[in-house]
């Protein structure tokens, strides 16, 4: 049994202008020890699938379809209690802007050491100990200083820390990681993320880490999914991805940014404008920008096909015969990558 | 491609800001500090560093929209320094911003924006004129005569920060300082508008001072790249030249941190990680400003600053040690 299994998950917010379906359909696996990179365009729904798994959505949205399975036990649905629990003991999230976590009226030792107090049985003096332990295994020089000083007083990569120190101080299974050093300098970033590698062995807990950046799920990640519209284009391991993409869209991202491969020449940009959710297109949301869409891009939206041991995708292309034979047997993947 | 004229010749420029530190008290913060450099006419100077370190600031004083400190900005053979030079330099350098949701006015229409700086500077003598310019400039940066009635709030990311290049084109500029033009766009637009940036090069023969913290959107568009820290600017060479053998301490982490969108270098890859964070302008280190995250630094590096000398052809360092170290 896998650790975290997300099935057909579908968020939707549902607003003035109509129902956005921001997460439409998504299915993984996560196992202990592994670190899954969600890449993809703003707006298509990365933050929503982690918001989705925590239950921690907007007032607009609501979980319309779906499972989302922890350890096999279901979340969607579940009592307060249990979300509860699941938050903070078993799956932790920080976030973008440390600011939006951290209160800027309270000490961070404080903060650090109610977090530990409301998850676990530890006392008072217990708790300050472990805020301690956790700002040393963070890197935070001079910790006893950095617990009496509030959150403004620590720069962006300083307060990224903390935030890691408190999302860990309860030794989650699984840490997901919204975007956590978009906000920084690079030198600040290749910090973070060593210090998550490294925590990441050190603790064996599974990183989801979000991020539109493909240079950051190259070096963090196992496995790769890559999102647009809400749903899942293609999925698989890291080296897969990157060396034998099966979605357009795959391969119209690697070849628009640039790399050593095109280095000197000229970037191929993705054609059109970024997806509009609440003018879905019928067929493959893609196809308004897809070089290759054909006519059945058009009506029927692509199931999940496995290619191989190590990867499923989601594009007609890879049936093209099928296709053109005018019969298509579509199997639907009977496991996850 | 790049000429071999120099355009725009920048000497010991140097843009402090008064602090109020209360009490009456005041201290210069030091957002750029003797910085020289030149760019040939056609070329693409990219500038780097890390956030604070001076690369907007040092846009700006260039184009004199805060008055330098101290140092010479001289364009085209002359010096910057009168009202008239700088009358004549604004109608031939100008710049675009990063923020595509904020630079541009929401309540003007796309040709109302466009058109502005040409009614600022009267640069035609008919409406006929000013709407014919107007489609021209739309059509350099890939917009049609449909998007000009409309308002800028009703675009996308990418398509606002054409706008803004089609009304930074509208003086006829020689020059562009482009601060951060594509830093928030997502990738796939991203490649669309550098692109762009390639071509109206090609077709107007434009220089640029390219500013961005992308390593890789740097690398891809620049012919030279300077590296700046703490208002300093610490190396200055060829693109692939610094990319290859970067000689700086600072620059050799920085680069080194790039994450490599390719999983095989990526984990190939030694990073020199940087411990510590970048210090306050404010309170810079004496001597060199890298030296409190230096490994190399000794103590001749808190004495003195080390001047920026060319160690090789066309490849300039500011440090005491370079040679020991490389
Ligand atoms: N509270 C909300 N109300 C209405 N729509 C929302 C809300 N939150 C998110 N959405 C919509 O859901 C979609 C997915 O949003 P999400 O935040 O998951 O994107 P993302 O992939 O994380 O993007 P980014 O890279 O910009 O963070 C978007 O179209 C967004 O506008
Ligand atoms: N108008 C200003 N007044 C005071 N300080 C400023 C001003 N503009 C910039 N600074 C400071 O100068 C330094 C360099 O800023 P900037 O040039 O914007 O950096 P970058 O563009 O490299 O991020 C920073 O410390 C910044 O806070
Ligand atoms: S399914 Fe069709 S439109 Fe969608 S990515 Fe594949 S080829 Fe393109
Ligand atoms: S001058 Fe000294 S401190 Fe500065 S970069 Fe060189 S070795 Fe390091
Ligand atoms: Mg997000
Ligand atoms: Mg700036």
């Amino acid at each position: 049994m896998a650790l975290l299994e997300v099935k057909d998950l579908r968020t939707s917010f549902f607003t003035d202008a109509g129902e956005v379906k921001a997460v439409d359909g998504i299915s993984f696996n996560l196992d202990h020890g592994k670190v899954l990179g969600i890449v993809g365009e703003s707006g298509s729904g990365k933050s929503v699938t982690a918001y989705s798994i925590m239950q921690i959505l907007a007032p607009t949205g609501r979980i319309v379809g779906g499972s989302v399975k922890l350890e096999g036990q279901e979340l969607v649905g579940a009592d307060e209690s249990t979300l509860r629990h699941m938050r903070g003991n078993k799956i932790s999230i920080i976030f973008q802007d440390p600011m939006t976590s951290l209160n800027p009226t309270y000490t961070v030792g404080h903060q650090l050491m109610e977090a530990i107090m409301l998850h676990t049985k530890r006392n008072r003096r217990q708790a300050r100990e472990r805020a301690l332990e956790m700002l040393r295994l963070v890197n935070v020089n001079d910790p006893e200083k950095r617990m009496k000083q509030y959150p403004y007083e620590h720069s962006g990569g300083m307060r990224q820390r903390i935030m890691i120190a408190m999302a860990l101080a309860c030794e989650p299974d699984i840490l997901i990681a919204d975007e956590p050093t978009t906000a920084l300098d690079v030198t600040i970033q290749a910090q973070i993320l060593e210090l998550m590698q490294d925590l990441q062995k050190k603790l064996g807990m599974a990183i989801i880490m979000i991020t539109h950046d493909l240079g950051v799920v190259a070096q963090m990640c196992d496995e790769i999914i890559v999102m647009y519209a809400g749903g899942i284009c293609e999925r698989g391991t890291a080296d897969a991805i990157f060396y034998h993409p099966h979605h357009e869209y795959t391969k119209g991202l690697l070849r628009s940014i640039p790399r050593d491969e095109n280095n000197g020449q000229r970037l191929q940009p993705i054609t059109g404008t970024p997806i509009d959710l609440l003018n879905m297109p019928k067929g493959c949301p893609f196809a308004p920008r897809c070089d290759h869409a054909m006519k059945i891009c058009l009506t029927e939206r692509p199931e999940e096909m496995r290619m191989n041991d190590e990867q499923i995708s989601r594009c007609w292309m890879n049936v093209k015969d099928g296709i053109d034979a005018g019969n298509i047997t579509v199997e639907r993947s009977a496991s996850h990558v | 491609m790049s000429e071999n004229k120099t355009l725009l010749e920048v000497r010991n420029l140097k843009q402090y800001f008064d602090i109020n530190m209360g009490f009456f008290r005041s201290k210069p913060l030091k957002a750029v500090d003797d910085v020289s450099f030149s760019i040939r006419k056609g070329e693409t100077l990219g500038l780097v560093g890390e956030s604070g370190c001076g690369k907007t600031t040092v846009g700006r004083s260039i184009l004199h929209l805060y008055k330098p400190t101290g140092g010479h900005v001289i364009y085209d053979g002359q010096e910057i320094s009168s009202k008239e030079s700088l009358r004549e330099f604004r109608r031939k350098a100008t710049m675009v911003f990063q923020d595509p949701y904020s630079s541009l006015n929401p309540r003007m229409t796309v040709s109302d924006i466009v058109a502005e700086p040409l009614d600022v500077h009267k640069l035609y003598k008919t409406r006929k004129e000013r709407e014919d310019r107007v489609l021209e400039l739309m059509g350099y940066v890939g917009l049609n005569s449909e998007h000009a009635s409309r308002y800028a709030h009703e675009f996308s990311g990418g398509q606002r920060q054409r706008i803004g290049i089609a009304r930074a084109l509208a003086v006829n500029p020689e020059f562009i300082v482009c601060d951060e033009p594509v830093s928030a766009l997502d990738v796939s637009i991203q490649a669309q508008v550098i692109n762009m940036f390639d071509d109206l090069q090609d077709k107007l023969g434009l220089t640029y001072l390219f500013i961005a913290h992308d390593l890789l959107v740097v690398r891809h568009i620049s012919d030279r790249i300077a590296v700046m820290y703490l208002g300093k600017m610490v190396e200055l060479a060829d693109a692939e030249e610094i990319y290859k053998h970067p000689l700086h301490p600072y620059s050799q982490s920085l680069l080194s941190a790039v994450p490599m969108p390719d999983p095989k270098t990526a984990r190939a890859n030694k990073r020199i990680v940087l411990t510590g964070d970048i210090p306050s302008p404010l309170n810079a280190p004496s001597g060199c400003p890298f030296r409190t995250r230096c490994r190399y630094a000794r103590r001749e590096c808190a004495e003195s600053m080390p001047s920026f000398e060319q160690v090789a052809a066309g490849h300039y360092v500011a440090c005491h040690r370079v040679k020991e170290i490389n």
